[in-house]
């Protein structure tokens, strides 16, 4: 099989959003550009029980066909590298799925295999899980409420990068936050392979209670485009100066 | 810690869980532990044999689990974790599918409990045993990943540390497939997440240090010396101090290397009294075989004289 490249957004909230289109129409229309979309729902020390406003956290992350959690803070580290990874086996899951269906027909999935069988398609899994590249775009939603969890989701991500670069593959990630000045991102860190380098802080307090959360989701689907485009431009840098020798 | 999404079933005790592929029948007993994955439940087979019966609506994790305990049971030698009986889907009455697997219900008590009752002294032995365990397990090219106290147990007579879950178990060179923040050398900034030899190790040494803090404590602002002083600052953990050491600072690439260190301090410390008995009588034999020589030489130095004595009197005899 073809080892592609693994793309996920990765939502950091925790609140519902008030502003633009709509958060799960927009994770719909990214899943169909086959890039998932992870929600992690951060709660209040002081909150026993899940607020109205995380109740978005799950539909979000059907609709973008990827994984959800609403956590405290003190869990955030090990959730957002499990909810990575489950996302990760879950859509190759779903790629090793499609080829059962071609190979054995419309209602074959893993779960209809008996268990014998079942082990070895699942060894599958975990191979490409482990070697296939990963591209990761962080959103951390930087609203009024989340400003004193920013330490706690700056610690996360880096541990994100030390579970995600002991795999065989290779990784990419990028942090953005919402809302931005007068836009709706504000890139934190290009494209990368390590985050240990997020030695600068999130950038301080930008906006009195908006949340955009579906306009922001967007113009993230966006940049795994551009990182593209900038990809090829290199390439094509490289080869004219070869030309030109 | 994490409220998940999906409510986690209870099944009561007299359930029926029924196998769909195998067609074996399971009676729950009691539930004997809920974790990340699956619930684990003590469960009894038609024929009245009891094992322990984990069950989880995740077939994809129930599945590498399986592979895992697979792989352990073609290690040779003493068996590393459960043994592995049967692998199966249940629908219960609703037509949800959940996936299980039946294993060895391995009896014992927790590690701090077994300890309290039969001397703090046999954790020396223990981590000595779990050692040689994990130079097999590292020496099939598997490392365990998530090694905690809530994952062995000691089953006695005679007592032995037995491995319950496998769940983190990763094939070497890969990344560590479940791990606890405690344990885990990421987080205390001690190195990758890679599964290496030395992960297990350090993870070791954490067990240790979990035993002696049950509370655990916080990573601090220089996570090394944190673990430094508390393992310096434990009694308990006296006799082990410099392994223990020297494993959280990944000194060790091999468990044979740790387990080599520890025997060595441990015997010493069990024959210190033996040890000054010992370098007593040594220096008795030592001064006894002293005098033996000092003799020699008088003997020496009077025969030589008598020789030469015999030969005057010869010389005198011809002249």
């Amino acid at each position: 099989m073809k080892k592609g490249t693994l793309k996920q957004i990765l939502l950091i909230t925790d609140g519902c959003s008030n502003k633009g289109e709509d958060p799960s129409m927009v994770a719909a229309l990214i899943a169909q550009q086959g890039i998932a979309v992870n929600v992690i729902g951060v709660l209040e020390d002081d909150q026993s029980e899940q607020p109205i406003g995380l109740e978005e956290v799950e539909e979000v992350a059907l609709a973008g066909e990827g994984v959800s959690q609403i956590v405290y803070q003190q869990a955030l580290s090990q959730t957002v590298q499990t909810v990575t990874k489950q996302a990760m086996t879950q859509t190759l899951q779903g790629v090793v799925n499609q080829e059962l269906k071609q190979i054995l027909g419309p209602n074959q999935t893993m779960e209809s295999l008996p268990p014998e069988q079942r082990g070895e398609v699942m060894e599958v899994v975990e191979d490409l899980g482990e070697t296939s590249n990963v591209e990761v775009l962080v959103l951390v939603d930087t609203s009024a409420s989340m400003q004193n969890k920013l330490p706690t989701v700056k610690e996360a991500l880096i541990d994100l990068s030390i579970s995600m670069n002991a795999r065989i593959g290779k990784n990419k990630f990028a942090i953005y936050t919402f809302p931005g000045k007068r836009k709706a991102l504000n890139k934190v860190i290009d494209w990368t392979n390590k985050l240990d380098s997020i030695s600068s802080v999130f950038p301080k307090l930008t906006s009195g209670g908006i949340t955009p959360t579906g306009p922001a989701l967007k113009e993230a689907m966006h940049q795994f485009g551009k990182m593209k485009l900038t990809r090829s431009m290199n390439r094509n840098d490289e080869s004219i100066e070869e030309a030109g020798f | 810690m994490n409220p998940s999404k999906k409510p986690v079933f209870d099944l009561r005790p007299g359930s029926i869980i029924s196998g769909k592929w195998h067609r074996q029948v399971y009676v729950v007993q009691k539930q004997l532990g809920k974790g990340a994955i699956g619930t684990v439940y003590l469960c009894k087979r038609k024929d009245g044999r009891v094992s322990a019966l984990k069950i989880s609506e995740k077939a994809a994790s129930i599945t590498t689990e399986v592979n895992v305990l697979k792989h352990l049971s073609k290690v040779q030698g003493t068996r590393l974790g459960p043994s592995l009986i049967d692998v199966d889907d249940w629908i219960d009455q609703y037509g949800t599918c959940y996936s299980f697997y039946v294993m060895e219900y391995v009896q014992g008590v927790g590690l701090a409990s077994f300890l309290r009752q039969r001397g703090k002294n046999w954790l020396g032995v223990l981590l000595l045993q779990l050692l040689k365990d994990l130079e097999r397990l590292h020496h099939q090219g598997w490392v365990f990943g998530d090694l905690k106290l809530d994952n062995v147990i000691v089953s006695s007579s005679p007592p032995r540390l037995r491995w319950i879950d496998v769940g983190g178990t990763t094939q070497i060179g890969r990344s560590i497939k479940e791990y606890t923040e405690f344990y885990d050398r990421g987080y205390w900034q001690a190195g990758t997440r890679k599964a290496e030899p030395s992960y297990d190790l350090f993870a070791l040494a954490m067990m240790a240090l979990h035993y002696a803090y049950p509370n655990q404590f916080d990573r601090g602002r220089y996570p090394a010396r944190t673990l430094r002083e508390k393992v310096r600052q434990s009694k308990v953990l006296m006799p082990y101090q410099a392994c223990l050491e020297k494993a959280l600072q990944g000194g060790y690439q091999s468990s044979l290397e740790m387990q080599k260190d520890l025997s060595n301090k441990l015997l010493k410390v069990t024959n210190q009294k033996l040890d000054t008995t010992i370098t007593k009588r040594n220096k008795q034999q030592r001064s006894q075989k002293a005098m033996q020589k000092s003799k020699l030489f008088w003997m020496e130095s009077f025969v030589i004289i008598m020789v030469a004595f015999l030969f005057f009197v010869i010389y005198y005899v011809a002249i």
